[in-house]
C-alpha cells in the first residue's frame, strides 16, 4: 500500500484536474437544483384541493432527518482526513459510519413519501406536491447515487490500498456527499420549515 | 403494422414526402453501413476513430456529423419554403397542416442541436487544445462519451421518421400545454424530449470538459490575458454551457414527468402552470443562442488579425466584451415573452437589458474594423465569410434592438420579423463564422488546403442566397404575417415576397453544391495543396507552430510562453530552436466506454419513449455495469518512447517552437 | 489525527452547523405549537433564510476548504459564479412568475377544472 503524505502536500496535476472539473460539475448540479427550487417555490399555493405543508410535514420527522444527513456530512469529512494521513482502518470506520447513517436518511425518506402517497397524497395530485417530489426526490436520488458510488469506494479501497487514485475518488466523493447536505440546509428551510408557518 | 411507420395514416402527398424522408434516413443508413463492411472498414473505423479519445479525431467525427445532419436539415428548408410559396389561396401546398408544423419543429431542433452544437464542439475540440499548448483536454474519455451522447441524440431523431413516423409538432422548443399528453399524445413530443436529453448531457460534460482544460491546462507562461481571444469566446461559452443546461435538462424531466407519470408541473389542470415552462425554458434558451454565436465572434477574431496581417485591436476590450456578453446574457431571457403578460416594470427591466447587450456586441465589431484598418488585408474565403458576418449580422443585430423594445415587439412578436432576426444570428452570426473556421483551419487538421476559387464561391452563393431568401421575411414581418404559417390567404399579396426566398434558398443549396463539390476536389487534388510547414496563413498562435497534421501528442516539448500572438512573435524574431531533448509521452489508450454508455442512453431512450420497462433497466443496469468496469480498469494509458518522439519530430519540416 | 487542527475545524463547523439547524427549528416549531400566533411571517422568513445561509458559509468553510486553496482560486470564482447565476434564475423566476400570475389573473385552482 503506497503511503500518501498529509494534508498540505502538493497534490499531483492529474488529482488536481480532476477536482476542478468535478468541482465545476459540482457547481452545474447545484444550478440544477436551483431550478427545482424555482419550481418549488413558485408552485408551492398550487395545492388543487389537496393538502398544502402544513398538513403535510412533520417537523420533528424532518428534524432527525437533518441530524443525520449532518452528521454524515461530518463523518464523511472525518473519513477524507483519515485518508489523507494513510489511516486506512479510520478510514473505513467513518466511511462506513457515513453510509449507514446516510442509508438510514434515505429509508426514513421512502418511508415517508410511501405514508404520504397512500394516503392520498402523491405527485400525481397536485402542482405543489409535484414539484415537492421532484425536488426532495431528485435529493435522495443523488444520497442514493452517493452510497453506490460509496460502495464502489469501499471495495476499491479493500482491494487497492489508499493509491492516488482511492484518495482523489474519495476526495471527490466528500465533495459530492458536503455539496448534499448543503442542498438539504435549503430544502430544510425552504420546503419543510417555510413550508409549515 | 405500417402504422408503426406512420405511413399509412397521412393522406395524399404529404404521405409521399414522408414515406421519402424515411426512405432517405434508412437508405443513407445502410449505404454507410454495407459500404463500411464491403470494404472491410468496420475494424479499422472501431479501433482508429470511434474508440479515440484523441481530440483532434472527436473534432473532425463532431464536423462530418454536423455536416450530415446540415444535410438533413436542409431538406426540412427546402420543404418549408416550397410550402409558403406555394400554398396561398386555393394551393395548400404538398404537406398537411400537421405536418408542417413537425417539419419546422424538426428543422429547428435539428439545425440548433444537431448542426449548430456539432460545429461548434467540432471546432473547439480541433483547436482549444492546440492553441493554448496541450497535449489533449483535462478529460479525454469524458470527451469522447460527450460525442457518443451527441451521436445518440442525432440518431434518436432521425429514428422518429421511421419508428413512429411523428416527431413534435409543437415548434422546436414545444411549450405546454401543447406538448402535454393531453394534447400530443402520439411519440413525437418524447422524441423531441429524448433527442435533446441526451446531447444536452453531453454538451453539459463537454463545457466541464473545457472549462477545466482553459483554467489548468495552459502551456506555462500563458496567463489568462495571453490567451488568444478565441480561446476566451470558448471558455465564456462553456461557462455558460455550465450555468444553462442543468436548467434545460431539469425542465425536460419536469415535461417528461408530466407526460409519463401524470405530474402536474405545467397542465392546464391539477395545479400546473404552462407559463412557468416559457419561463424555464427561456432561462436557457437565451445563453444557448451566446453558446452558439461566441465561438464564432472568437473565430473572427482570429481570421481578421491573421488575414489583415495585424495585430488584433483592443485585445482588453475584446475580452472584457466576451465577459460582459456572458455575464448579461444572463439577465435578458424574459425578451423571448415580451407578450405573455408579465406587466410594464418587468418588460422594461428586460428591454433595457437587452438593449445593453448590444454594446458589447458593437465594441467587438468595431475593434474587428479597426484591425482591418492599416492591414495589408488578403481576402481568402475566410475574409470573405467575415465580411458576409458583417454586413448580414449589423442588419441583423439592429433587427434585434428593435425586438427588443416591448411595444416594438407586441407587433413583430411571433412574425417573420422575429424569424428573419434570428436566423440573420444563427446563420449569418454563427454558421458563416464555423464555415470560416472550417477554411482557416482545415489545412491544419487535414494536411492540405481546401479549394480557395471554389471557397470564395462558395461563400458568394450563401451570403447573396442567405440575402435574397431572408430580406423578404423581415418585409413580410413588418406587413404582419405571422411565423409557421402553412397556408395563407392569397388577397394578402405575399406569394411574390414568398417566392423571392424560395430562390434565394435555392441559391443557398448551389452554395452548399459548391462546398460539396469543393471537399471533394479538395481531397482529389490533395497532393498539390500539401501543407509542409504547418503555417499556410502566416499565423499568429501556437495552433500553426505544429506539424500539418499535428502530431497525437501534439507538441512534442510543451512550448514556454511569454507574449500573445507568441508564434508570430518568435517568427518576427527568426529565434532559431535550441537542439531539443526530447522525453517520452504518457497519452491515454482508446477506450470503447463512451459508445457504450451512448447505446446504453439511446436504449433507455427508446424504451421510455415506447414505454417498455424491461430495457429500461437493462439500460440503466448496463450503464452502471460499464462504469463499474471503466472504473477497475487501472491500465488506461501508454506511454510513446523518446525515440519515437524524436523520430516523428524529426520526420516534418518547418517547426519553430 | 483526532487531535490536529485539521479535525478540530470538522468539528466546529459541525457544532456550528448543529446549532444553526436547532435554533431555526425551535423558532418554527414553537410558532407551529402555539398555533401560528408567536412570530410574524416576516420575522420567520428572515431568521429561516439568514441561518440557512449562515451554514451554508459555514459548510463551505469548514467542510469544504473554500478559502483555503492558493491562487488562481478557481473553485471560488466558479462557486461565486454558481451564486450569481442561482439568485438570478430563482429572484428572477418568482419576480417573473408573479407577475404573470398576476397579469394572466393565474387562480390556484381550488378544484379540478374542466378541460376547456
Amino acid at each position: 500500500m503506497t503511503k500518501v503524505s498529509p494534508m498540505h502536500k502538493e497534490i499531483d496535476e492529474e488529482t488536481a484536474t480532476s477536482l476542478l472539473g468535478f468541482w465545476v460539475y459540482m457547481m452545474t448540479d447545484c444550478i440544477l437544483f436551483a431550478s427545482l427550487f424555482a419550481v418549488f417555490i413558485v408552485l408551492k399555493n398550487n395545492t388543487a384541493g389537496g393538502r398544502n405543508g402544513a398538513e403535510l410535514f412533520s417537523l420533528p420527522f424532518v428534524l432527525m432527518q437533518t441530524l443525520i444527513l449532518l452528521t454524515s456530512s461530518f463523518t464523511s469529512g472525518l473519513a477524507m482526513l483519515a485518508a489523507q494521513r494513510s489511516r486506512i482502518k479510520d478510514t473505513f470506520i467513518w466511511l462506513g459510519a457515513t453510509g449507514v447513517l446516510g442509508a438510514s436518511f434515505l429509508a426514513l425518506e421512502i418511508n415517508e413519501f410511501a405514508k404520504l402517497d397512500h394516503s392520498g397524497s402523491s405527485w400525481r395530485t397536485s402542482g405543489f406536491l409535484s414539484s415537492y417530489f421532484t425536488l426532495v426526490g431528485t435529493h435522495g436520488l443523488h444520497i442514493t447515487v452517493g452510497l453506490l458510488w460509496l460502495g464502489g469506494i469501499l471495495v476499491y479501497i479493500y482491494k487497492k490500498g489508499l493509491n492516488e487514485t482511492s484518495v482523489k475518488r474519495l476526495t471527490m466523493f466528500s465533495i459530492f456527499w458536503h455539496f448534499l447536505d448543503v442542498v438539504w440546509i435549503f430544502i430544510f428551510s425552504v420546503v419543510y420549515l417555510l413550508g409549515v408557518i | 403494422m405500417l402504422s408503426i411507420f406512420g405511413a399509412a395514416e397521412v393522406p395524399g402527398t404529404d404521405r409521399m414526402v414522408l414515406l421519402f424522408g424515411q426512405l432517405m434516413v434508412v437508405g443513407a443508413g445502410l449505404l454507410i453501413g454495407l459500404a463500411l463492411i464491403y470494404f472491410k472498414k468496420v475494424g479499422w473505423l472501431w479501433k482508429n476513430w470511434l474508440t479515440s479519445v484523441d481530440h483532434k479525431k472527436i473534432g473532425i467525427m463532431y464536423l462530418v456529423v454536423a455536416g450530415v445532419m446540415l444535410l438533413r436539415g436542409l431538406a426540412d428548408t427546402v420543404l418549408l419554403r416550397f410550402q409558403q410559396a406555394t400554398s396561398s389561396g386555393a394551393s395548400h401546398g404538398i404537406v398537411s397542416s400537421d405536418h408542417f408544423q413537425q417539419i419546422f419543429t424538426a428543422h429547428g431542433t435539428m439545425m440548433i442541436f444537431f448542426v449548430a452544437m456539432g460545429l461548434v464542439f467540432g471546432i473547439i475540440n480541433l483547436i482549444v487544445p492546440l492553441q493554448i499548448g496541450s497535449r489533449d483536454v483535462a478529460f479525454p474519455l469524458l470527451n469522447n462519451l460527450s460525442f457518443w451522447m451527441y451521436v445518440a441524440g442525432a440518431i434518436l431523431i432521425n429514428l422518429s421518421l421511421v419508428f413512429g413516423g411523428e416527431f413534435a409538432a409543437t415548434g422546436w422548443l414545444a411549450y405546454p400545454p401543447l406538448s402535454e399528453l393531453q394534447f400530443s399524445p402520439g411519440v413525437g413530443v418524447d422524441y423531441w424530449i429524448w433527442c435533446i436529453q441526451i446531447a444536452g448531457i453531453g454538451t453539459l460534460l463537454s463545457g466541464i470538459n473545457f472549462i477545466t482544460t482553459i483554467l489548468t491546462k495552459r502551456a506555462p507562461g500563458m496567463t489568462m490575458m495571453k490567451m488568444p481571444v478565441f480561446v476566451w469566446s470558448v471558455l465564456a461559452a462553456m461557462s455558460l454551457v455550465a450555468a444553462a443546461f442543468p436548467i434545460l435538462t431539469v425542465t425536460l424531466v419536469l415535461l417528461t414527468l408530466d407526460r409519463t407519470i401524470g405530474t402536474h408541473f405545467f397542465t392546464t389542470t391539477g395545479g400546473g402552470n404552462a407559463m412557468m415552462y416559457v419561463n424555464l425554458i427561456w432561462a436557457w434558451g437565451h445563453p444557448e443562442v451566446y453558446i452558439l454565436i461566441l465561438p464564432a465572434f472568437g473565430i473572427y477574431s482570429e481570421i481578421v488579425a491573421t488575414f489583415s496581417r495585424k495585430r488584433l485591436f483592443g485585445y482588453a476590450s475584446m475580452v472584457y466584451a466576451i465577459i460582459a456578453i456572458t455575464a448579461l446574457s444572463f439577465v435578458v431571457w424574459l425578451h423571448h415573452f415580451f407578450t405573455m403578460g408579465a406587466g410594464a416594470n418587468v418588460n422594461a427591466f428586460f428591454g433595457i437589458m437587452t438593449m445593453i447587450i448590444a454594446i458589447p456586441t458593437g465594441v467587438k465589431v468595431f475593434n474587428w474594423l479597426f484591425t482591418m484598418y492599416r492591414g495589408r488585408i488578403n481576402f481568402a474565403s475566410p475574409m470573405i465569410w467575415f465580411i458576409g458576418f458583417v454586413i448580414t449580422f449589423s442588419i441583423g443585430g439592429a433587427a434585434g434592438v428593435m425586438l427588443g423594445v416591448p411595444p416594438i415587439d407586441f407587433q413583430l412578436h411571433n412574425t417573420l420579423f422575429l424569424v428573419a432576426h434570428f436566423h440573420t444570428m444563427i446563420v449569418g452570426g454563427a454558421l458563416f463564422g464555423y464555415f470560416a473556421g472550417i477554411a482557416y483551419w482545415f489545412p491544419k487538421v487535414f494536411g492540405f488546403k481546401l479549394d480557395e476559387k471554389l471557397g470564395k464561391l462558395a461563400a458568394y452563393l450563401w451570403i447573396a442566397g442567405f440575402i435574397c431568401a431572408f430580406t423578404p421575411l423581415y418585409i413580410l414581418g413588418l406587413m404582419g404575417a405571422t411565423r409557421r404559417l402553412d397556408h395563407y390567404d392569397a388577397s394578402l399579396g405575399w406569394q411574390g415576397l414568398f417566392i423571392v426566398a424560395g430562390v434565394g434558398v435555392l441559391i443557398i443549396l448551389a452554395g452548399v453544391g459548391v462546398q460539396l463539390l469543393m471537399f471533394y476536389k479538395s481531397i482529389r487534388n490533395r497532393k498539390q495543396n500539401m501543407d509542409t510547414t504547418g503555417d499556410p496563413w502566416n499565423g499568429r498562435t501556437l495552433e500553426w507552430s505544429t506539424s500539418s497534421p499535428a502530431p497525437v501528442y501534439n507538441f512534442a516539448v510543451i512550448p514556454t510562453v511569454s507574449d500573445r500572438d507568441e508564434f508570430y512573435r518568435v517568427k518576427q524574431l527568426k529565434l532559431k530552436l535550441p537542439k531539443r531533448k526530447f522525453s517520452a509521452i504518457e497519452m491515454p489508450n482508446n477506450s470503447p466506454f463512451g459508445i457504450f454508455m451512448a447505446g446504453w442512453a439511446l436504449m433507455f431512450a427508446f424504451s421510455v419513449i415506447w414505454h417498455f420497462p424491461p430495457t429500461i433497466i437493462l439500460a440503466v443496469l448496463g450503464i452502471v455495469i460499464t462504469f463499474l468496469v471503466r472504473s477497475f480498469n487501472d491500465n488506461t494509458t501508454y506511454l510513446i518512447s523518446a525515440a519515437e518522439v524524436e523520430a516523428i519530430e524529426n520526420k516534418r519540416v518547418g517547426a519553430l517552437l | 489525527m483526532y487531535r490536529s487542527k485539521a479535525f478540530k475545524a470538522y468539528v466546529t463547523g459541525f457544532v456550528l452547523s448543529l446549532i444553526s439547524t436547532l435554533i431555526a427549528w425551535s423558532v418554527v416549531n414553537a410558532h407551529v405549537t402555539s398555533g401560528h400566533r408567536r412570530y410574524s411571517h416576516l420575522f420567520i422568513n428572515v431568521l429561516v433564510l439568514s441561518l440557512a445561509i449562515l451554514q451554508l458559509v459555514v459548510q463551505l468553510i469548514f467542510f469544504l476548504h473554500l478559502g483555503r486553496e492558493k491562487k488562481p482560486r478557481w473553485n471560488l470564482q466558479a462557486l461565486l459564479a454558481a451564486v450569481g447565476i442561482i439568485i438570478i434564475l430563482v429572484v428572477g423566476s418568482i419576480w417573473i412568475m408573479n407577475n404573470l400570475n398576476y397579469s394572466m389573473m393565474n387562480m390556484v385552482p381550488t378544484q379540478e377544472d374542466q378541460p376547456f
